[in-house]
């Protein structure tokens, strides 16, 4: 048995160490937790992400004490009770409105981040595949949240998306019928929407946090130059006080004052939006209660969704819905289908950095024209761009097999 | 000893399998539409008081349902399929279909002046039969299960009538 002091105090530092090892725990999880020197400030969205997952969690408890999950009284327990009722009730509202949709922006700049500087690669594919699984809860969050205030474009963004799964010439109306648990949208939908978006998918969320976390541990994070060097050797100069020499810092507290520092001027733009801009956040169409016969005249999905809602429109059904499919997934095939061994920032790879701005350029087109409605010259630039995305991808083992080893 | 072991480990892991199968079906009948849901799918309509011309929606199970009395005009532009499309009620011909668009379920909206139907989302179009004329759609507007009974529709039963549109292929089941 394991040694315990018996003149330990209950709950003192020792005390707690015997039994709960939080000192091995305290260096193995931060303050020999090694990272890199050689970062810029990109290197702090995950800590980013992980705060604003917090404030959508604090905010989301308080909205469930008062949120209905009843098609009949739904809309107006959000946008009477929440809104005018209940003490603060605004902020919370506003906090998970703003927060779901910077969140979006967030991972996206987590994600290029990591497209630019090879860190997927060599070792980090674990944390790439984890980081875009989290990516696909986050949207599946996401969407089911969006159903909630029962709405015109709940109702409907939810009628459209679950259509989706009919398969296009499949025609699985049945499958359809069996998601939503009627034959439109209705009670037995917006009642499950509501468990997935408050218990099984943050059950998820979370745990896929720790696993994200937890891929990161063993190749440690990158850096600016993808370059490889001894973690071991690096934290042995630091321990022996060679701070400068040493090409790493610990999570703790060295790192961490640096992701406080950038949190700090991202809360101070995310709260501005949250207090004088929130309006972003809010569709309007979506202040008009559901209406089962009354489709708005343009449905459109929130920013973050359209790109690939764009690769969806300009084809005809079933093209459109395995563009749609391939669209989904694909990001998670990068490892694989970057055949390159550099792991270099874009700049450095020759071809691969015109793919990068191009794959980079051609979403943020397919985010402009997915917001406009689909007629004449914006349907073809549409149509493009979608073209595009595909056409970068098929290249994309091609021209990294053939980049030069640096 | 270890081929004791085995079937042990077999006999558990057989137990835990036929428990999980068993749970699994639980779960994907508790996602089930229930019967009381099922069982308000039937709607009775009176096609009689229509006008040529002027869409009526009602509603069927949740979903608008379009019935629109075609005028001479509308006829005459209409092609051999498309006049399989529309139910014959007296001396009347009537489009009776689910007002959702094929491709995604947005309703489309009727434009009298030039008897067809626009869906705003994608751009789809249809004729006064409801059949597709310009995609992404991929066919033409859904007819729901009906049966005829006098100038009345029962949507949700099947009549003679339905049951050869869905066997000649003119509308999928609904």
């Amino acid at each position: 048995m394991a040694h315990f002091d018996e003149n330990a105090k209950p709950f003192s530092h020792k005390w707690l160490d015997e039994r709960l090892a939080v000192d091995t725990l305290d260096r193995v999880l931060s303050t020999e937790y090694w990272i890199p020197k050689n970062i810029n400030f990109l290197w702090a969205m995950g800590m980013i992400l992980a705060a604003t997952f917090g404030l959508l969690l604090v905010s989301g408890i308080f909205l469930l004490m008062y949120y209905q999950p009843n098609t009949a009284t739904a809309f107006d327990s959000v946008n009477y009770t929440i809104m005018s009722e209940v003490g603060y009730g605004w902020l919370w509202r506003h906090i998970h409105g703003v927060g779901a949709s910077v969140v979006f922006l967030i991972i996206y700049i987590h994600m290029f981040t990591g497209i630019y500087y090879g860190s997927y690669k060599r070792g980090r594919e674990l944390i790439w595949l984890s980081g875009m699984l989290l990516f696909v809860t986050f949207s599946a969050e996401a969407f089911s949240g969006y159903m909630l205030p029962w709405g015109q474009m709940s109702y409907w963004a939810g009628m459209v998306i679950t259509n989706l799964f009919s398969g296009g010439s499949l025609h699985a109306n049945g499958l359809v019928e069996w998601i939503r648990g009627d034959y439109v949208p209705g009670q037995a939908f917006l009642n499950r929407f509501f468990m997935l978006h408050v218990l099984l998918l943050p059950l998820a969320i979370i745990g896929l946090i720790v696993l994200h976390f937890g891929t990161l541990r063993i190749p440690h994070v990158n850096n600016q130059d993808g370059e490889e060097f001894d973690f071991e050797e690096a934290a042995r100069l630091y321990k022996e006080g060679n701070v400068k020499e040493s090409k790493v810092i610990p999570f703790k507290p060295v790192f961490l004052s640096k992701d406080v520092f950038v949190m700090g001027v991202y809360f101070i733009a995310f709260f501005y939006l949250v207090f004088y801009h929130f309006e972003f956040a809010m569709d309007p169409v979506n202040f008009d209660p559901a209406n089962g016969l009354k489709t708005p005249t343009h449905i459109y999905p929130e920013w973050y969704f359209l790109w690939s809602y764009e690769i969806l429109r300009p084809f005809s059904t079933n093209i459109g819905l395995i563009a749609f499919a391939i669209a989904q997934v694909i990001f998670l095939t990068l490892p694989f289908l970057d055949r390159s061994p550099n792991v270099a920032p874009a700049s450095r790879r020759g071809a691969f950095k015109y793919w990068f701005w191009f794959m980079l350029l051609d979403m943020i087109v397919l985010t402009f024209m997915g917001k406009l409605p689909p007629q004449g010259i914006w349907s073809t630039v549409g149509l493009i761009a979608a073209l595009i995305f595909m056409a970068l991808w098929i290249a994309l083992p091609f021209i990294t097999k053939n980049e030069k080893k640096l | 000893m270890s081929s004791r072991r085995d079937f042990m480990g077999k006999a558990l892991g057989g137990f835990t399998a036929v428990g999980g199968i068993a749970a699994l079906y639980a779960m994907k009948r508790s996602w089930d539409p229930l019967p009381s849901v099922k069982a308000a799918g039937f709607t009775t309509i009176d096609v009689g008081p229509a006008q040529e011309n002027v869409l009526v929606v009602e509603k069927w199970r949740g979903k608008p349902i379009f019935i629109l009395k075609q005028s001479k005009d509308m006829l005459k532009d209409l092609k051999e399929d498309d006049m399989k499309r529309l139910l014959k009620i007296g001396d009347a011909h009537y489009m009776v279909t689910v007002g959702l668009c094929t491709h995604l379920g947005c309703i489309p909206g009727y434009d009298p002046e030039s008897h067809g139907f626009l869906c705003a989302c994608h751009g789809g179009m249809y004729d006064s039969s409801a059949n597709v004329t310009k995609a992404p759609p991929p066919r033409g507007l859904d007819i729901p299960p009906f049966k005829i009974d006098g100038t009345k529709l029962v949507l949700g039963e099947q009549g003679p009538e339905y049951e050869k549109m869905l066997a000649d292929g003119t509308t999928l089941p609904v």
